[in-house]
């Protein structure tokens, strides 16, 4: 089972979770990202591509899928304004052991950083300040492009 | 040919999409970006630093130098940032 979700709405990670557990697997791995409230930040905006979003965590979800023969996926992205320690991002995937579904989880999360169309703005006060790449971040989503899923069957 | 800007080439320009149809000349993303910067001064301001864009036509992501061929819509905007 594959979820996406890009939505204005605060990320229930309860029924997220709850809802994964359902598929009957062994182990299930989660990431969820946070609003940092460091330097000063207010607010934060995030802004996306309607459309081209949700076919790209589709098709990273179905990749996941595939390579880790993972039970279910779930990616919930939330959009809009939001307020430091407010849930940004929850990723969540379920296989039959947990090597599977950490490693998928990773990729996933990874991935989504470089290839999904959502572009963050920082609110200070009045000030506002868009969020530049990290070049970090492509390091991270390059190391899963040549390498094989190691786990075991 | 359908455009759709998003973050600050949004803002900057002032509209987040638009309508055009651009001579043939154009056959490039990267030739787009630079007719488009004639437009206005603010399409200029958006455009006049190309390394600073990335592209999606027809919404996959592309690099500059690809063909337009029979783009329905194109999208311009900064390196993305989500998670």
């Amino acid at each position: 089972m594959i979820r996406v979700s890009v939505d204005t709405a605060p990320i229930d990670v309860g029924v997220e979770l709850t809802g994964i557990e359902e598929c009957g697997a062994g182990g299930i791995a989660s990431f969820i990202g946070v609003v940092r409230g460091d330097d000063g930040v207010t607010c934060l905006e995030l802004e996306h591509y309607p459309g081209m979003t949700e076919a790209v965590l589709c098709d990273l979800a179905e990749q996941a899928t595939t390579r880790w023969a993972l039970m279910s996926a779930v990616i919930v992205h939330r959009v809009g304004r939001m307020e430091p320690g407010e849930r940004i991002v929850l990723v969540a995937t379920a296989a039959a052991h947990r090597g599977a579904a950490l490693e998928a989880c990773a990729f996933l999360i990874d991935r989504l950083k470089t290839d999904a169309p959502f572009w963050k703005r920082e609110h200070r006060g009045d000030r506002t300040d868009w969020v530049d790449a990290r070049g970090a971040d492509a390091t991270a989503a390059a190391r899963w492009t040549d390498q094989v899923a190691v786990v075991p069957d | 040919m359908r455009l759709l800007y998003f973050a600050w080439v949004r803002e900057t320009i002032g509209v987040g999409e638009e309508e055009v149809q651009p001579p043939e000349a154009v056959g490039t993303v990267a030739d787009l970006i630079d007719w488009l910067g004639g437009r206005s001064n603010r399409h200029q301001q958006a455009f006049a630093d190309p390394a600073r864009l990335r592209a999606a036509v027809d919404q996959k992501f592309v690099t500059l130098d690809t063909e337009l061929g029979e783009a329905k819509e194109v999208a311009l905007f900064p390196p993305v940032t989500g998670g």
